[in-house]
């Protein structure tokens, strides 16, 4: 959000214009085919599956010190790196690179787009088996899904085993899915400002965004790739409610207030009188051009379905039994997001089933969006939750 | 830094009540000294819960399992019998409910360790009387101390909770005495500090 402050200069009109297509198609990311077909928790399977991604560092000669870092909903494999498809920085750059706390100079770090992304991973807007864009015949997929193509992502390059899987938001419930999934090829998860399962109003929200997205005449029923249009109207709807949920009602405060947007006094119109309204329409206006309509509708319904105690009877510490895994979690005291208490539900879990587990509970009024932005307290212990586990293994 | 400081004498006291490879949960391990020194000396299984993020931050940093959380309500989160000993070093008089934290304790190891400053040393006792102020304390509005107790108040108690008084150690000047099952109208003249060694009643 810090960065979107100069965002006044950005967003004086907000007229629908025709989003650049060929950035959803990105032909100049690194990509790798996975050598097999992909078997879904919908029953179906995905015989050709290609997953985009970066990497920072070097492996080293035991491929022992590889980290990777899952994205949120609308981030991508450019974490640590600028995006060279939309130009856009690196999302989490404040965490990666040489001397930082996911330490290049230590680590190899891997992110890859997630499997119904778009940004170079097979998602809907990826050639379907007849040429033409998936659209909404692409399958429902699952964060459990999206795991499993890592997996054979990670082993495509020869990697038996991660010293850390990590991410924030959708990325920390990755990092708890590969986990549970793969507890022996996981050394340490750092799940950070996330939940266990998606909760009622969270699935509402997105349920809102889903809505703008189909309501929207351009959404041609989920085919309007191949009509040549594009929701954008929709899309900015769902990024603009979802956005709400990121940022704190303290940091909207503090930001904006009822300051005006542009004027003296308000206009008696419809118009962006006032400041949070402009700032929402330029968050929601950025997004469209850089992120495909019915990825959002996929990914997050990947989120909703996502609970990983309904696998277990509804308890949540049967899915951590016996793991060797070392959890680290981050929450943050604003987040209404995932609020605090989901991640206090994670830890108690992983207490009950005797896991090493720490969580620390960071002190901040930036809402959700703090895992991404300056938290010196948050920083400095994931750099000393790695440091003394990477000694640990010998890294 | 905390790797050079010379180790405290409560804490070597302490850790000679442990058993060696024990699971052990420490409420309130600041930095994570007595769990370091615990991992060290008995090769326990060790976990901490600590308020301050600061300071569970650098436990973390040590290789330690922390969660940061408040011991009067955080508890909660380590299941009965999820450890073999639970450790409450210098706290029990700053938690709002003493008595609820020491059934959390007893819910989730069979064996406690406590320690606490003790209101009943003598020189505590007459300054009270010859000063007409509390003891060591000139912030007593701010001093964290919510409940300050001497050793006999705190054996009442956990007789009253139906816990098992094992042992008692004095502390005083820095060094701290032989454990013993009795002797507490002694203890609780002339400590400045309490260890006491309980355990879950067996009935």
């Amino acid at each position: 959000m810090e960065r979107l402050l100069d965002f006044r200069r950005r967003c004086g009109h907000l007229k629908r214009t025709m989003p650049d297509t060929t950035r959803l198609s990105p032909s100049e990311v690194k990509q790798l085919a996975l050598p097999g077909p992909l078997s879904l928790d919908c029953g179906e399977t995905l015989e050709t599956v290609r997953i985009a991604y970066e990497t920072w560092g070097e492996l080293n000669a035991d491929k022992s010190n590889a980290i990777l870092v899952c994205h949120a909903l609308t981030g991508d494999q450019f974490a640590g790196s600028d995006n060279v498809v939309t130009g856009r920085p690196a999302w989490w750059p404040r965490m990666i690179g040489p001397g930082k706390p996911i330490d290049t100079n230590r680590f190899h770090v891997i992110a890859t787009n997630v499997l119904g992304g778009c940004m170079g991973t097979t998602g809907p807007a990826s050639p379907g088996p007849d040429g033409k864009p998936w659209g909404t015949r692409f399958p429902v997929i699952t964060i459990g899904d999206m795991v499993r193509a890592q997996r054979a992502f990670i082993e495509a390059l020869g990697i038996d085993s991660l010293f850390s899987v990590m991410g924030g938001s959708m990325g920390g419930m990755q990092a708890l899915e590969w986990a549970v999934q793969a507890p022996e090829k996981v050394f340490t998860a750092v799940p950070i400002a996330t939940a266990a399962r998606h909760s009622a109003q969270n699935i509402a929200f997105y349920e809102v965004g889903r809505q703008a997205i189909m309501a929207d005449p351009d959404w041609c029923d989920g085919l309007y790739l191949a009509e040549g249009r594009r929701p954008a109207r929709g899309l900015a709807i769902a990024r603009m409610a979802a956005h709400i949920t990121y940022v704190s009602e303290s940091a909207l405060k503090r930001k904006f207030d009822r300051g005006l947007q542009d004027r003296e006094k308000a206009s008696f119109s419809f118009d962006a009188d006032f400041q949070v309204e402009s700032y929402l329409r330029y968050q929601g206006h950025s997004f469209v051009d850089r992120f495909d309509a019915n990825s959002y509708l996929y990914v997050t319904r990947a989120m909703d379905y996502f609970d990983m105690a309904a696998r277990y009877n509804g308890r949540l510490a049967e899915a951590f039994k016996g793991t060797p895994v070392r959890f680290c979690l981050f929450s943050f005291t604003s987040d209404w997001h995932y609020p605090p208490e989901a991640s206090r539900e994670i830890t108690r879990a992983l207490a009950a089933a005797g896991a090493e587990v720490s969580h620390l509970e960071i002190e901040s009024d930036k809402g959700h969006d703090a895992f991404l932005l300056d938290e010196p307290v948050y920083e400095k212990a994931l750099a000393g939750f790695l440091t003394a586990n990477a000694e640990l293994r010998g890294i | 830094m905390s790797e050079t400081r010379s180790i405290r004498a409560d804490h070597l006291a302490i850790a000679s009540r442990v058993p060696a490879g024990a699971r052990v949960l420490d409420v309130g391990c600041g930095n994570g000294d007595l769990l370091a020194l615990l991992k060290e000396q008995k090769q326990v299984n060790a976990r901490g819960l600590e308020l301050s993020p600061h300071e569970a931050g650098i436990a973390l940093a040590r290789g330690l399992s922390v969660i940061q959380g408040d011991a009067d309500s955080d508890l909660e989160v380590f299941p009965d019998d999820g450890f073999d000993v639970a450790i409450l070093s210098k706290a029990i008089q700053q938690m709002r409910r003493p008595a609820f934290v020491l059934q959390e304790l007893a819910r989730i190891a069979p064996e406690m360790i406590v320690s606490f400053r003790n209101f009943g040393l003598w020189q505590r006792r007459f300054s009270l009387v010859t000063t007409g102020r509390m003891p060591g304390h000139r912030d007593w509005h701010d001093d964290g101390a919510l409940h300050p107790s001497t050793a006999r108040d705190m054996i009442d108690l956990t007789h009253a909770m139906g816990l098992e008084m094992v042992a008692m150690a004095p502390m005083r000047n820095g060094k701290v005495g032989e454990f013993r099952s009795t002797g507490l109208s002694r203890l609780n003249w002339g400590a400045d500090e309490v260890i006491l060694h309980l355990r879950r009643s067996r009935n």
